[in-house]
Formats: structure tokens, sequence, C-alpha cells
């Protein structure tokens, strides 16, 4: 640490190998503290990376895949499908006669796939009990911090299709 | 009055500003925490005042450390 070390003061290895054995607890405490602000600097990088990805990410291009055919799934039936990329599950949820949903299958906390939860009318994560709205994939209760991302649905011909993610890391 | 030793006084310097650095930093993780959940929540507008306070943060920590260094050599030379 040559920054911070004037070129008069005595060798690094003098002071990490003390004669005295007061001056070890000074070794201890300033290492413990160098690696402290180690640790500070790893957070600002964390940060920086955050800033970096936020910054350079690109507006992205959606998919049009169609997902099932209207009246295919009854009231309250459940379809799965895989959105926008073949690796991302997702879930279509027909409410009501004219209504459908969809919603990213991953929960927000720890990716364990979600289920809907007929009687109960809201989405279910099994693995730590989180709960999110059916109306609009926000967390109801559980350690989830975020809202399921939503899969938005166009009706053409008689099709449902998937045409873009809206909320999560779009 | 006793005055405390030179060498005591150093210590109890260095664990004030341990302890400043220890708070300063369990303010950057949780900064860190925060950014990231908007980050992954689709929300980009905290993504620089993150970065502009965790680097105060840190800043703050070096001058800290960088005190606690000073401070060592001090004491050691007597």
């Amino acid at each position: 640490m040559s920054w911070f070390r004037k070129p008069s003061s005595t060798p690094l290895w003098r002071d990490e190998f003390p004669v005295f054995t007061a001056d070890e607890r000074y070794v201890s405490r300033r290492q413990f503290t160098k690696f402290l602000t180690l640790t500070s600097f790893s957070m600002m990088v964390g940060n920086l990376w955050i800033l970096a990805r936020s910054t350079l990410r690109r507006p992205a291009t959606w998919p049009r895949v169609p997902v099932a055919a209207a009246g295919e799934i009854p009231v309250g039936g459940v379809r799965t499908f895989n959105y926008p990329a073949a690796d991302d599950p997702c879930i279509l949820v027909r409410t009501s006669a004219e209504e459908y949903v969809a919603y990213s299958q991953k929960c927000t906390h720890l990716s364990c796939a979600v289920y809907y939860e007929k009687a109960q009318n809201r989405l279910e994560c099994p693995c730590h009990r989180g709960f999110f709205s059916i109306e609009d994939g926000s967390v109801l209760e559980g350690p989830p911090q975020r809202a399921l991302p939503r899969v938005a649905l166009e009706k053409t011909d008689g099709q449902l299709v998937a045409i873009r993610m809206e909320g999560g890391l779009v | 009055m006793n005055a405390k030793p030179p060498q005591n006084r150093g210590l109890t310097a260095i664990d004030g500003a341990m302890v400043l650095i220890i708070v300063l930093l369990m303010v950057q993780i949780w900064l860190l925490s925060a950014t990231l959940e908007t980050y992954l929540a689709g929300h980009r507008e905290a993504a620089l005042p993150g970065a502009i306070i965790s680097a105060i943060l840190f800043a703050a920590c070096l001058a800290l450390y960088r005190f606690v260094d000073r401070l060592d050599s001090q004491v050691r030379r007597g």
C-alpha cells in the first residue's frame, strides 16, 4: 500500500511483525479497517455496475408469440408458456369470460415457479409462501419484494398473442 | 487527573474511526441492496443517485482509513 505510506516510514513487514506485544493490537485494528475500506470499495463498484447496466441497456425488442386460442381455456383455467425466450416460463390465467392475465412464472424472490391458487384467486410461490395479486402481479404477502413482471397480451383473430413484457428487468 | 498514555488514546481514536466505518458500511450495504431491488423492478432512475452516494460513502471510509493509518504511524513513532 505505497499510496498511504510515506517512503520515510518503516517497511510494511516490520509493522506486520512487531517486536512489542502492544503493537500487535494496532496491526490487527489497522488491517481490519483496511478490510472494511476494501469492502466499502466493492459496494461502490456494485453501485457503479448497476449504473453502467442502467445506462448502457438498449430497449428490448419483443417477439409476438401466440399463447392460446381465446376460449380454449375455461374460466379459472391456466396455461403455461415460454416468453420471450424458450427458458422464460410464464403463466396465463383466464380470470373471467373476457379477461386473461399473464405473468412471468419465476417468483421475484428466488425464482421458484409460481402457480395459480384458484380458491384464493391469487398466485402463490410454494417455496417460501409468497403471494401475488392476480390483478396486477403485486406482492400481497411473503418474502418477495418485487411484483411479477407482466406479459402484455393482444387478441388477434381469436388468438391470444404475447406482445411484450411489462415491469421487471426488461 | 490521570491522562491516558498516548498509545491508549491512539487506540481509542482508532476504535472510534472503526465504528464510524462500520456504520458507513452498513448504510452502503443497504444502499446497494435497495438500488439493486429498484433496478430489478425495472426502475433505472435510482442508479445514478445510488452510485454517487455510494462513492461519497467510500470516500469517507477511505479518509477514515487514512486517518487510522496516519495515527498508527504517529503513535508508533511516539
